[in-house]
Order: structure tokens, then sequence, then C-alpha cells
């Protein structure tokens, strides 16, 4: 039996946060138990970028923000413990472990779920058809093909206009896949206006709302998917199908929040959404349980995650100690732009905010920081793209890697081209050169050894 | 070229069965299955159920097969390390019509020699399933629930062990009767056999077509399902029917419990002229979901996790319905050739009783003399989610990687994966791992797991990405490395 004053369940940013939070507010052994075999949960598989500028304000990839919030976890004085999958919390606050040294119980004297979130699946949405090799969840694309360097297929539909659909539909294009559409449902692409412009737009990927997949076709692996368009019941419209030939049909349509463990402790879930139903102090309806981040409520930024971490892991301090919480401030995603670019303005990428700039032929308006006239400036003349991907290194594993500035949209590909043939030797740290283009140097994004 | 005693065409849970029964005996006997695992058609989509043997026409093949393979089922499941559970199971009545209905099953179950079927009344109905809202219905105590996957999987490893050889990937693509016995071509290979059992199921049809008995004919009859989460396997723990009605060609829509505490709704009954297509349509979904809440208003669209159809091997053409029993027989005009034709549900609780019709038919052709080796127990595999945490710590001991869990949803070890990928048969798809380690079942349908998994198979097991497949040859999961 081991005993720590806060257990965090889950190494991504929330638990993270909520560690170092826990920590600087006074807790004595602060414990985070991780399933994987790293810190950083699923950061580390987002290699993009536009993660960080609230929290750090800095420009980060999902790598170098899950290396940052780690690195601050255990400067607190957190431990980390990887390899441990938690099989349930008892009901007095014991947490039980497996990991390769065995069932661990930790007596506990406050819990924190940091567990994150699941993807809805195409069990879940009941999409007619067949069964067969080649359909996905979008997040397990992004973990193939960014961290296992592996090709789900070459032509590919996206079901679903969610951040992630996006993202991976900007990503299996750079890597060579031929994206003939992303569907959406609902008349407005679902994630952040800036995504559609530097993912779709950018790269001319057609983009379907109102529509959706409405049969699956293919025995054994896929050889296409029907596109129907949908009538306001978002039901498929008869007469409107069309037959898309692909070998990938990629899902990215929705998160559900993952509460499997808190369900073993008794945590009153939401029924609608399956996340865990607190107060503002983070609290579960189970004295000492904390919740925070997407196993709370499905969280539009990584940073919002962190801040609501972070306070979670303070709140749990100050419960052990007596002393008085903080509550949640609410609504933050109000500002991020969603949906499609207003027509006539440029939509800043620069930051998840997607202010809409426009030009009156003397100055520019509609950008809420000095920094969106520059960019506006630039998407006029000549626009530019932070360019995010992989290097394979010379033992055959991914690197993650990134620009060290916005390039020349248009040579975008001949960098993708050239870094194919750069294969760097470990170890390799964050922010060390591996290949330079021009002025334009390519930088590692993780450490890896 | 193959020689063998006895070939059987088809290892779904007949095939597996007949294998399994004819390995006591010092005979040889080949396998051949088109698929690349065993339980790839009919076998591994159905209600997982084993049947009392009340619904079947009393006389028939069918009902006595039923009857007997209920009475030995879960005995063979010992045996042979198959999760069994006995049940028990209501037919609901909505209205006087239905309990007139179950009157006359009960008479024929009886006559059947079902024991212990009863009516019940309104109060007691709702006692034994609460929230669902009959007027009255129909018990029956020996109806249980099984894993079909898990059943044939370890039929065809206990008859491997004692020497049957199984050919997947094998699609049979010619039989010649030969003077003494048949030469049958598969996946491009010639096997050559004194008896040819065609366990064909769906495509049993065509096998007799091709050994020279024409005549039969399949008419594939689809049953799709949805699969509920766990957390509504806390609303029913008996399998629950609707009092069946008369010309449907199926036991109606219902509801029934899975061994993993999962709920299975369904099937529907669909002619589709199409024995490939296990597709799933809107229309029936929305009607198989109308229909399971009008048996059990508490069940949710959220709960959905999954869903599959099935398709039965149905020798009553559409339209037509009636009653077909099932065929099990040596062909009079082909010596040798042993027919199994039309064996839809009740087919796996049938399975035993079939395997040892077929046994005594092969036995009026050659000796069958029992090996001194046979050894009928095969070990169940380690389910560590199934165990108490003692002996969960216990293993984690002996093998470290008991603790590290690969599937969250089902709580599946990375020891266990392995058992899976190393299995016997040496069936190596991402579904061959599913149905013997249970990963990917669960709600997030392989999302963490899948990544998992593949890295075990190209990272510990040489195997290539596009080599990776779900479900055998045509069926690759990825298109090769990124970069």
């Amino acid at each position: 039996m081991e005993k720590c004053d806060v257990l965090v369940i889950g190494a991504g940013p929330g638990g993270l946060a909520a560690a170092k939070g826990a920590k600087e507010a006074g807790a004595e052994r602060v414990v985070v138990l991780e399933r994987d075999s790293c810190a950083g949960g699923i950061l580390n598989q987002c290699i993009h970028d536009g993660f960080g500028l609230i929290r750090y304000h800095d420009q980060l990839t999902g790598p170098e923000y899950a290396i940052r919030a780690e690195k601050e976890a255990i400067e607190a004085g957190a431990e980390i413990l990887t390899g441990h999958q938690v099989i349930r919390i008892s009901d007095k606050r014991e947490v039980k472990a497996a990991s390769r040294e065995g069932l661990k119980t930790f007596q506990t004297g406050a819990v924190i779920l940091a567990t994150g979130c699941r993807e809805r699946t195409r069990g879940a949405i009941s999409i007619p058809g067949s069964r067969p090799a080649g359909v996905f969840t979008a997040g397990v694309v992004q973990n193939f093909v960014n961290v296992r360097n592996i090709m789900p297929g070459k032509r590919v539909v996206i079901l679903g206009s969610g951040d992630i659909g996006m993202i991976m539909a900007r990503r299996l294009t750079l890597e060579g896949a031929d994206v003939k559409a992303v569907v959406e449902i609902l008349p407005e692409p679902a994630g952040l206006a800036r995504n559609v412009v530097q993912c779709l737009y950018d790269y001319n990927i057609p983009l379907l709302c109102s529509h959706t997949v409405s049969r699956i076709i293919g025995e054994r692996k896929l050889k296409a998917v029907e596109i129907s368009g949908v009538g306001p019941d978002r039901k498929p419209v008869s007469g409107t199908e069309e037959t898309v030939e692909c070998d990938a049909l990629v899902l990215s349509v929705g998160l559900i929040p993952e509460n499997e463990i808190a369900g073993t402790a008794g945590v009153r879930l939401d029924e609608k959404t399956n996340g865990t139903m607190t107060d503002e102090y983070m609290r579960t309806s189970v004295p000492g349980i904390f919740s925070c981040g997407n196993s709370h409520r499905i969280m539009d930024l990584a940073d919002f995650v962190s801040q609501q971490g972070e306070l979670a892991g303070k709140n749990a301090a100050a419960y052990l100690k007596g002393t008085e919480m903080r509550p949640w401030d609410g609504a933050r995603s109000a500002r991020l732009k969603k949906g499609y670019p207003l027509p006539g303005t440029v939509t800043c990428t620069l930051c998840p905010n997607g202010c809409q700039i426009r030009w009156d032929g003397k100055g520019y308006d509609g950008n809420k920081c000095p920094r969106g006239a520059g960019f506006a400036e630039q998407e006029r003349t000549a626009p530019k793209r932070m360019l995010t991907t992989t290097v394979r290194t010379k033992d055959g594993k991914l690197l993650p890697v990134r620009t060290d500035k916005a390039v020349d949209k248009k040579k975008l590909f001949t960098i993708m081209g050239c870094m194919r043939q750069v294969h760097p030797a470990m170890p390799v740290k964050c922010g060390e050169e591996i290949f330079r283009f021009a002025d334009v140097s390519v930088i590692s994004t993780a450490n890896m050894v | 070229m193959n020689q063998s005693d006895v070939i059987v065409i088809g290892a779904g849970g007949v095939g597996c069965a007949i294998a399994r029964e004819l390995s006591r005996y010092k005979i040889t006997v080949t396998v051949i299955e088109k698929e690349c695992d065993v339980a790839a058609g009919t076998s591994g989509r159905n209600s997982a159920v084993v049947h009392a043997g009340f619904n079947n026409r009393t006389g028939s093949l069918m009902a006595r097969l039923c009857v007997e393979g209920n009475k030995g089922f879960e005995a063979v499941c010992e045996e042979l390390g198959v999760p069994f559970r006995n049940t028990g199971k209501i037919l609901v009545a909505f209205d006087e019509e239905d309990m007139k209905i179950l009157e006359g099953i009960v008479a024929q179950g009886e006559q059947n020699e079902c024991e212990g079927l009863r009516l019940m009344g309104r109060e007691e109905l709702r006692r034994v399933v609460p929230g669902v809202d009959g007027i009255g219905g129909m018990y029956s105590p020996h109806t249980s629930i099984f894993d079909p996957f898990s059943y044939c999987i370890a039929l065809a490893e206990n008859a491997a062990a004692n020497g049957v050889i199984f050919q997947f990937n094998s699609e049979v693509t010619a039989v010649e009767k030969t003077e003494d016995g048949f030469c049958i071509t598969a996946g491009g290979k010639t096997y050559r056999s004194r008896i040819l059992i065609n366990s064909a199921g769906l495509y049993s049809d065509r096998i007799s077509e091709m050994a020279g008995v024409p005549g039969y004919r399949i008419y594939p009859c689809r049953g799709e399902y949805f699969i509920l989460d766990k957390v509504a396997g806390e609303l029913l723990d008996i399998p629950v029917y609707p009092a069946p009605k008369p010309g449907i060609g199926g036991l109606g829509v219902h509801l029934t419990p899975t061994i993993d505490r999962n709920i299975i709704i369904g099937p529907s009954a669909e002619y589709t002229g199409d024995k490939g297509d296990c597709s799933c349509t809107q229309e029936t979904m929305d009607r198989l979901f109308a229909e399971a809440r009008a048996l059990l208003p508490s069940i949710e669209r959220r709960y959905i996790i999954g869903n599959y159809a099935g398709i039965r091997a149905k020798q009553a053409p559409p339209g037509e319905g009636g009653f077909r029993d099932f065929v099990v027989k040596e062909e009079e005009s082909c010596p040798g050739l042993i027919n199994l034709i039309g064996i839809e549900s009740p087919g796996l609780t049938a399975s035993m009783p079939i395997a040892r019709m077929v046994r005594d038919l092969v036995g009026n052709r050659m000796d069958l003399e029992e090996k001194d080796g046979f050894n009928p127990a095969r070990e169940a595999p380690v389910r560590f989610r199934d165990l108490t945490e003692e002996e969960q710590a216990r293993l984690i001991e002996t093998d470290p990687e008991y603790g590290e869990i690969i599937c969250r949803c089902q709580k599946v070890t990375k020891r266990e994966i392995r058992n899976a990928i190393e299995n016997p048969l040496g069936a190596r798809s991402i579904s061959a791992i599913k149905y013997r380690a249970w990963a990917t079942t669960g709600r997030c349908n392989g999302g963490y797991c899948l990544t998992r998994i593949v890295d075990m198979l190209t990272q510990e097991y040489g195997m290539r990405p596009e080599e990776v497949t779900w479900r055998g040859p045509g069926s690759a999961m990825f298109s090769g490395e990124v970069k």
C-alpha cells in the first residue's frame, strides 16, 4: 500500500497541470498515474502547432507543450508513474492500478480525474453498410500517421469537420494522400475557422456541409462511401447519393468524456455528455474526488484543460488543508471563431481566436491584437504557414519536427519532399535543428533517445 | 497433395464440432475453410444463445438435435474452457393472442421433451425482468448464453491438438468424385479424401452441386444486430424475446445479454439474395431499435456501441416461408458425400449431436477405432478481467505482461493479446485477435488498443503494416508506412 496526498489519474495536459497545482498549493506527496509509457497523453500525437498561446504565450506543437507541462509538474515536485493503468477507485478513495510491477494500491487524500476523452465511433453513430477494413477514427489515424509511421490509406474521405478531422485532412494531404472530401452533417464546419482556412482551403480540400456518409461499401476492404445531402432533420435525402471511391474513411464525429474509472468510484456523470458532474470548484459528487479537462467537459483547447487542471489541483490541496478553494470562471471558448470564415475577410491563423480581419483600403479592422494586422498584410501579399510534420530517424522511428518560422505557402510540399530524404540519428533534443532549407530551419519538437 | 480419410469443408461451429468428434478416432481429418479463421460466417454472427428446443417442429431433426445439444452443452463448454452461462429465457406476451401462441409453444416444447417450460403472469414477468411490460410470458429454464467465437475456436484447437489439420484461406473451387473418394481443389491446392463432409453453411448448396448432387438451394436471409454498452447490460440478465409471430422467418427481434454483459438487439430477417452481404441498413436499424424499445423501454440510443449482421442459411425461399428441416445425410447418388444443408438456428446448439450423427455416417463407411491418446480437454485461456485481484496480482508476478492493460474497455492485458496472436490455429488477423482476446470489442471500438496491437504485430512478429489484415487476404488494414 502506497500513500499520497493527491493522486492524479492521467498525465495529459489536465493531469500534469493538476499535479503542478496541487504541489504548488502545498500538497505533500502528489503522484500522477499514466497508463502510457510516457507523459503527455494525446499531446504526443498532436504534432501540429497552435498550443500554448494562452498558457505559455508561445506558439507550440503538442509534443512541445507536453514537454513543458511535464517539466513543470516534475519541478513542482510531483511524481509521474507511467505504465500504470488504474483499475478502480474504492469507496475509501483507495486507488488500484495495474502495472508490470504488480497490482498497486494507493491510499489517497484526494483524487483528481484527468482521464481525458475518447472518440465517438462508427459503432456509436451506426453508419449503414458493411464493416470492412479501412474505417478509423481521426485520433487513431493521427496516432498511426504521426507516431507509428503507418498510413491508413491513399484515398481518404473524412466524416466530421471538428478540429481533429480538419487537421488530419491537412496532415494526410501533406503525406501524399488524396483527401477526397471533408463531409459535415451540419450546415457549418464544426471546428475553428482558422482550421477551415489553414487545413482545408490551403490545400483545396472540398468541404461538404449539410452532407453525410450514408453508406459504407466494401465487403472486406473499404471500396467506397456513399455521400448524401441531408435535410433539416439531418437525415440523408434520397436522390442526392453520390459514390466516392476511397480506401480509408476517417471519422471525426465527436469526443466523449472518458469516465470508466470515475464510474467505479460512483462519481455522478452527466447522462447526456458522459462528463463528470462537478461544482465550480471541480468537486465531483464523491467527497475528495475532483475532475478536470475533457473528462469533465470536452474543451476546445489544451490550454483551457491545463488551466482547469491546475485549478483542480490547487483545490484538491486546499480540500486537504481545509483552506478556501477558488471557483472555475466558466466559458472561455466564446472568443474562438468557429465555422466558415466571414466572406471578405482574412482569417488570422496565428492563434485559435481566428480573428476575421477586414481591409478597408487604408487599414485593418477586426483583429484583437496588433499581430493580426501584420498577418493580414502578409496574407494579402505572400501568405506563409508554419509547417509541422515528422522525419524518419535512422532507426526507423518518427520524430516530430516544425519549421522555426512560417514559410512561403507555395514551398510547403517542396520542404516536405526534402524532409523525406533526411534521417537524423538519435538522440535528439527538442529544439535541435534537424535540417536547413535556405533560411528555414527545421527543428525537432520532441526529445528522443 | 494432401490425402486424408475425411475432409470437412467449412470451419463454422458445425464443421469444427465434426472435426473435434472425428479426432477421437484413428483416421486422418482435414478441415478446409475459405476464410482466415473459424467462425467467420454465420457461426460468428448470431445471438449467441443455446436454445432449449421448444421452437422447432415436433418430430423434426431440428427439434431432436437441439434438445439433445442443449442437454450436453454446458458439459462441452466446461471441457473446452468456453464461457457459458445458464440464464433461462423469457418470451413476452403483449396481448391475449400472444398468450395463445405461448401456450402452443409450451405444448410443442413439452412434446419435444424440453423440460421446465411454464407460463407466467404479469406479476411474475415484472419481477423476473423489471422494465418489460407485457401481460404475461413464458419461462424456459434451460436456455443459456455462450461465446460462439470461443466455442468454435476451442473445438478447432482441441481437434487440432488431437491431430486434425486446418487449412485456412482455402476456398473450394472444384470437387471431383473419384473411384475411391473425392479430389478437391481449394486455394490452388489439391486434396484427396475418402469421405467428404459438406459443412459449408451458406455455400453448402454450391459444394453439393460441385460434388455432383444438385438440387439444394440456400436462400440467404440476413439478420441485423445492435450491440449495447455494458452500461445497458445492467438492465437485463436474461434473454427476452417477443412471442413469435407466425411467418416471420425468425424468432423476432429480441434482447440477449452476452457473456461479457453487453446486450445484443436483433436480429431482423431480410432475404437479400447475396450470401456475402453483411451490411446493415438504415431502415432495419431504425426498426430494430423501435422493436427493442417496445420490449424494454429503458433502452437508449446512446447505449449503442456497434452493429453487425449475420446471414441465415435458409432452405425456404423468400415469400414462401414454412418449416424446412436440417439435412444431415450421406447422398445415395454420391457415396461418401455427407451433406449438411440448411443448418441455420439452432445449428450451434445442435452442433455436437450433428457431429455425432455425422460420425455414425462416417462409421458406416470406415472403421472408427478410438485413439489412445485422445485428449478431450482444452485449457481455457486466461481472462484477466474475470479474476479476483489476488489472482490478478499472482499472474502479474508470473509474467509482467499481465500487468500491461492494452484494451482498457475490456481490461485485456498484453499477455492475453500475445496468447491470441500465438494461437495454435495460426490465424493472424485483427479479428482473430479480437475474437480470442476480446480486445477492441468495447465502447471505444479499439481506439486505444488497436495501435498497441498493431505495434506488437509489426515490432515483435515482423509483419509489415500492409500485411496486417482485418480478416485475412483482401482486407488490409493499412496502405503501408508513411515514410
